[in-house]
């Protein structure tokens, strides 16, 4: 086993304790999610270490749930873009013709609209659940999926490995995820770090435009726009979600950039 | 005569970083002395890996990719270039030294004209004026028996054939006039028909010029006819050196013996048996174009023997398995099969049709799956048809392994952890693992080294003797056909041109493409190539 660089190792850390504190958010946090315990921004001290927010609640506690709602959603919708577009994209690369030519050409169509704008447009159209936030998320970030698997993948097709599969009588499935898959796997897991990370901020984003997480849950995002106001009048309390935000994204980077290396070195064990 | 190039005792070293361990340095050549004087040319012959293209890069003191030249003297013109400035190499490649790559389509800049990419090395160097180097260009196209010499350069690289584009190359060495010349494999990529056009170019040139050439090959045949000495290397190490008379006629060591004998085969005819597989007026053509790639091609094969399919390429031999495999159904024709009609297309076929039917490719490596072990690719074909599972199945990869000649701990070793044969060889106990009546061999050869390539052919002879299987053997190198096949099919633009037993098909007379295929195999003697030229010429001044 070769070393773990050092920025690896800090991106691992970072990533590990910011899902630690999500998943355990409840056990974690000093105080209930909405609960009033002090003053309009009170400032920081020994039983509020990132102070109040915007109406009195611990800053530090809605951090902490806020860090459960943004990696719980940006999680979802990454394994669903995933797996939606993993398997259309290896699909419309084995199966080619009418069945490729629709699936691509839809992913273009709707990877023709900027996906921040068509977003906000759908999630007015329904109602703004944590499911639905999920499921837009998901199946908007899958067209991009979909294109890197079916790239990956038309170049795997035209090996004879695969060839060979098919003259065996091979069924189109076994071919995916037998023939496929595990060639492709190093481009997408690599893929997954940046994807999630992309998730994290598409979510902020949304929430921070009022159309993501609703009130009094909260997200990262959701809770920069509560205390922005406080910003004009020198108050730093939007500044901790903005910076955990950035910290996650960097840390899941560092994580995603190893795992590229480690893994394209090992590509096929062909070359270097 | 002095020595234009003198090489004394060369050792060159690489950093290997083998994935998991601490990289280590390892010699790619050792202790290797050569001398070439004006107007001769040495061939530097070898295995893959066996270090000829290193030595003949450094030739002018260049190393690729890390390589480093780190011991011993490279005399080019009486000067040790080994250690030279970057400054001092750059005014001394292109001018007293120039070289000749493997891949002309691949070295050709295809954005700019021939003659702008012929001339540049002597426009560069100051050796000569735009006319004066354009002059030279056209009369070494001349030279090199090129179409239409004035107006050649004006072509772009994609608009002449592979073996023009070669010559090309030719002519852009040679424009600066250099003291050497390095053609590093000139003709390995191009089929035996264009082969000999270039070499008889080559040989021209460099006795017309006079300038001191390296040729680097892995065809001792092809080194026969243009080489004055004859270096053999292996891993490396010099082997034998001595003159290509010696090397051919009397070679002393055991591994040049083998090389020169190599192809000794004898396989005798088997008589005329019921056909396994019979094609008939298959007609095929890809979709969206008009073209016939196959042409009303009748062929039998019987069973348990091996029917060669010959020809150069573009001649419709690989798309004749495509077609018998399914993966392009006929457009018209019939194909039985094991005394069924197979369905044209693959979909349809079945479980038993495939399994009958198995294949072996060119490259080993990317018809196994890099992250399947070897016990994964054989078993698979034995759960597939046979349901074989757990112990029972490794049980039989293990026979199957045997029967490759690859005994015990194989199994769980991945493809890129094999040599290039060992990995041919899995591909063979594949197709076996099927129980196939017919497997088709495309090219299988071709891309291994001669050596070898005779092991795998004796394998695949024994295995026809043993299990009584037809081989439908596809290839463009005359020399496999006269060890393997019991009946040929000459293949030339889509149509079958000659179709017999071995000894009817060999034996004269001939029709004219046959004629040609089959004068143009390099063979193993001196003076080959001008006994071909001489009785070409006459029989042309004949007709």
């Amino acid at each position: 086993m070769r070393r773990i660089p050092l920025s690896a190792l800090v991106g691992l850390i970072l990533t590990g304790g910011f899902f630690f504190v999500a998943i355990f958010a409840q056990l974690i946090a000093p105080y209930k999610m909405d609960e009033l315990v002090g003053g309009v921004w009170d400032p920081i001290s020994a039983a509020h270490w990132l102070g109040t927010d915007s109406i009195g609640r611990d800053l530090l506690t809605r951090m902490i749930y806020g860090a459960q709602v943004t990696i719980f959603v940006a999680t979802c919708s990454t394994i669903l873009s995933f797996v939606t577009g993993s398997v259309l994209g290896f699909l419309a690369a084995t199966a080619g013709g009418w069945l490729d030519q629709a699936l691509s050409r839809f992913v273009d169509l709707v990877m023709a609209i900027p996906t921040l704008i068509l977003s906000l447009v759908i999630l007015t159209a329904v109602d703004v659940t944590t499911l639905n936030l999920i499921l837009v998320m998901g199946f908007l970030d899958a067209t991009r999926v979909f294109r890197l698997s079916r790239a990956v993948a038309v170049d795997i097709t035209v090996m004879d490995y695969v060839e060979a599969a098919r003259l065996r009588g091979e069924r189109q499935g076994w071919i995916i995820f037998s023939e496929i898959l595990p060639n492709a796997l190093s481009p997408l897991v690599a893929e997954l770090g940046l994807r999630f990370i992309f998730a994290v901020l598409f979510i902020s984003t949304l929430s921070f435009l009022g159309l993501g997480v609703q009130p009094p849950l909260a997200d990262w995002g959701g809770l920069v726009k509560e205390n922005s106001a406080g910003l004009v009048y020198g108050i730093p309390a939007a500044l901790a979600p903005a910076m955990a935000i950035a910290a996650l994204a960097i840390s899941v980077n560092l994580v995603a950039d190893w795992v590229l290396s480690r893994t394209t070195s090992l590509k096929g064990g062909r070359g270097a | 005569m002095p020595n234009v190039l003198e090489i004394k005792g060369l050792r060159i070293e690489a950093t290997s970083y083998p994935p998991g361990e601490p990289p280590r340095d390892v010699v790619l050549v050792d202790d290797v002395s050569v001398a070439v004087q004006q107007g001769r040319v040495l061939g530097l012959i070898g295995e893959s890996g066996a270090g000829k293209s290193t030595i003949g890069l450094s030739a002018m003191a260049f190393g690729r990719g890390g390589v480093r030249l780190t011991g011993g003297q490279i005399l080019l013109n009486g000067r040790d270039i080994r250690s030279a400035t970057a400054r001092d190499l750059r005014s001394l490649r292109g001018r007293e030294v120039t070289y000749v790559a493997q891949s002309a389509a691949a070295a050709f800049n295809p954005a700019k004209r021939l003659m702008q990419q012929v001339i540049e090395t002597s426009l560069q160097h100051n050796l000569m004026t735009r006319p004066e180097a354009e002059a030279r260009a056209v009369d070494l196209f001349r030279k090199l028996g090129l179409p239409n010499p004035e107006t050649f350069g004006n072509r772009y690289p994609h608009q002449v054939s592979g073996g023009q584009l070669q010559r090309a190359m030719t002519a852009m060495a040679l424009c600066p006039k250099p003291d050497l010349v390095i053609f590093d494999e000139p003709t390995t990529a191009l089929d035996v028909t264009t082969q000999i056009d270039v070499l008889v170019a080559i040989k021209a040139a460099i006795r017309d010029t006079g300038v001191a050439a390296l040729y680097i090959t892995h065809d001792l045949a092809v080194v026969a006819q243009v080489a004055d000495d004859i270096l053999v290397l292996r891993g490396g190490k010099k082997v034998e050196y001595g003159s290509t008379d010696q090397i051919i006629n009397a070679p002393r060591e055991a591994y040049t013996q083998a090389l020169v004998s190599v192809r000794s085969i004898e396989h005798h005819e088997k008589p005329e048996a019921a056909p396994v597989l019979s094609v008939a007026n298959v007609t095929a053509r890809y979709k969206g174009t008009s073209l016939d790639v196959l042409k009303n091609v009748t062929l039998d094969l019987a069973a348990g023997q091996t029917l060669a399919v010959v020809g150069e390429s573009g001649s419709g031999k690989s798309t004749l398995a495509r077609v018998i495999t399914g993966l392009l159904p006929a457009a018209q024709g019939r194909i039985s099969f094991a005394g069924r009609k197979l369905s044209p297309d693959l979909a349809s076929r079945s479980k038993d049709d495939l399994r009958e039917l198995q294949m072996i490719y060119q490259m080993a490596d990317t018809a196994m799956n890099p992250r399947q072990t070897v016990g994964t690719i054989i078993g698979r074909p034995l759960e597939f048809y046979f349901g074989l599972k757990g112990d029972a199945k490794r049980a039989r990869v293990q026979e199957l392994l045997d029967e490759i000649e690859m005994g015990a701990g194989f199994i769980d070793r991945y493809p890129a952890e094999l040599s290039g044969g060992q990995k041919q060889r899995v591909c063979i106990a594949r197709a076996l693992a099927a129980k196939p009546k017919l497997i088709i061999c495309d090219e299988v050869t071709s891309a291994l080294d001669p050596l070898v390539a005779d092991g795998i052919l004796k394998l695949l002879l024994n295995l026809q003797a043993r299990e009584g299987v037809a081989y439908l053997f596809i290839t463009h190198d005359l020399a496999t056909v006269r060890a393997i096949a019991d009946k040929i099919a000459v293949m030339y633009r889509g149509q079958v041109v000659r179709y017999g037993g071995k000894t009817d098909v060999l034996t004269p007379p001939f029709d004219d493409y046959t004629d040609l295929l089959l004068s143009s195999v390099p063979e193993m003697q001196l003076g080959w190539l001008e006994q071909v030229l001489d009785r070409r010429k006459m029989e042309s001044a004949g007709n």
